[in-house]
């Protein structure tokens, strides 16, 4: 039986839920618990890792036939730590403040396993456009993950949102969830919601199959 | 019946050189295509947090003149601050007000960095931001936002001593609540190590500079306003 072609469309939407790389495929697990104390931190560091992801992927996938397979890791590291120092310049550019939030979190994008999986498994195999899709589709779907948590960690962790006040005063915080314990408490709560909702598509589907046959 | 072994295409070291020298080259240009785009706003940027920094622990101060120690421990004049930088604050006639100090040590996770004011006035420091810290969020960032560890900056006694060698009392963080002198600064609980480090950094700083603002700062004229623009002749 032949293969379905995948569309454009797909290569982008897959990283959105279906291999939702926090979620489901729990890659860059790092920076996700580390920087998503506020939901600002975890925008921003979504946004870099995004950039980078397209970035990189396009350049292994222009270089894919260049690369010879001995070289191809040591080739991947450094055009990723390129475009993360690049990246890092350009964060201090547009705000200090930013720059000062994110700390030691951008330089660690580099080891990011997430990145480096994408360029080995994707875009060293498919054409420029498709691993372009592929990088901005895992990255979406990256940041989307780090903003859930975030936002659950700022709003009980600091009674916040986006840094504008959502309690009363005599709202007690959670401390524990801006600490890295708390990171891992939002992410074990997101993790049975999406568990749930996948085992709920997926009888759904196999419903839907068995009455077809 | 066997299969034939499938001959595998052998990697010669020139394409291993081309590939690796070329992706070096390549990276290099791209790296320093971008910090030659970025780096003059980013120096506007670290000047602007800078200026701010300043104008938010010396309100009073209008105008600035960067100084720092020579290697004899006097008090220079200099063009642009070194990696910590001090500077005297002078109001809008030109009366010395001030000074801000940069200055820095150990914490909990990593160095952390702070700038402190001293006013002649009331021989305090007055005022306290954290410039660089990695503390752990929530415990060791209370040093930013804790309202009775701040209270410490409303005027922590910093007199220099009567022979001049640092100051009379040393600066020293006690546990939350137990502050009874004015050069002691109230700790918090949750944040102890990076607490005491405060008091650590603000004193081994104060024991160095304000002996010599208090002998020498006065004796450095005031800068001079910026000119205003003058109108151009087309108008």
């Amino acid at each position: 039986m032949a293969l379905k072609p995948v569309s454009p469309t797909d290569e982008f939407v897959k990283g959105l839920w279906r291999d939702n790389p926090v979620f489901i495929q729990v890659l860059g697990m790092c920076p996700a618990l580390a920087v998503s104390n506020t939901a600002i931190n975890a925008l921003a560091m979504g946004a870099a890792t995004t950039f980078v992801l397209v970035m990189a992927g396009l350049s292994v996938s222009l270089l894919r036939k260049f690369i010879p397979k001995e070289a191809r890791i040591v080739s991947y590291i450094c055009i990723i730590a390129t475009f993360v120092t690049c990246v890092d310049y350009i964060i201090m550019a547009l705000s200090i403040e930013l720059h000062r939030a994110l700390g030691a979190f951008i330089a660690l994008i580099v080891v990011n396993c997430l990145i480096l999986g994408r360029s080995e498994a994707f875009a060293s195999k498919n054409k420029p456009g498709r691993a372009m899709l592929d990088g901005l589709g895992m990255g979406v779907g990256f940041t989307f993950a780090l903003l859930f948590i975030g936002i659950v960690r700022e709003v009980l962790g600091s009674g916040t949102l986006f840094g504008v006040s959502m309690f009363p005063d005599g709202f007690q915080t959670w401390t524990i969830m801006v600490l890295p314990s708390g990171g891992f408490l939002a992410m074990a709560g997101w993790l049975l919601i999406v568990n749930w909702l996948r085992q709920k598509e997926d009888d759904a589907a196999r419903r839907a199959a068995e009455a077809e046959s | 019946m066997t299969q034939a072994p499938v001959e595998q295409k052998k990697t010669t070291a020139w394409q291993m050189y081309r590939a690796i020298v070329g992706i070096g080259a390549f990276c290099a240009i791209l790296i320093v295509g971008v910090y030659m785009a970025t780096a003059p706003q980013i120096k506007i940027n670290q000047e602007r947090f800078l200026a701010s920094a300043v104008s938010e622990v010396l309100p009073a101060a209008v105008l600035t003149q960067a100084v720092a120690l020579d290697d004899d421990g006097q008090l220079v004049v200099v063009e642009e601050n070194a990696d910590l930088p001090a500077f005297l604050g002078y109001d809008a006639e030109g009366n010395l007000v001030g000074a801000v100090m940069t200055s820095e040590a150990m914490g909990y996770q990593d160095i952390v960095r702070v700038l402190y004011a001293y006013t002649f006035e009331n021989q305090a420091i007055t005022g306290m931001k954290v410039l660089e810290t990695k503390e752990t969020p929530g415990l060791g960032d209370k040093v930013e936002k804790e309202p009775h560890f701040l209270a410490n900056f409303e005027a922590l006694d910093a007199r220099p001593a009567a022979d001049g060698s640092g100051l009379a009392n040393e600066i020293v963080t006690v546990k939350q609540g137990e502050k009874t002198e004015p050069w002691q600064l109230d700790g918090i609980t949750g944040a102890t190590i990076t607490s005491v480090a405060i008091g650590h950094i603000l004193n081994i700083s104060a024991q160095v500079w304000v002996p010599v603002l208090e002998r020498e700062a006065r004796a450095i004229p005031a800068p001079q306003p910026p000119a205003p623009l003058e109108p151009t002749e087309e108008e």
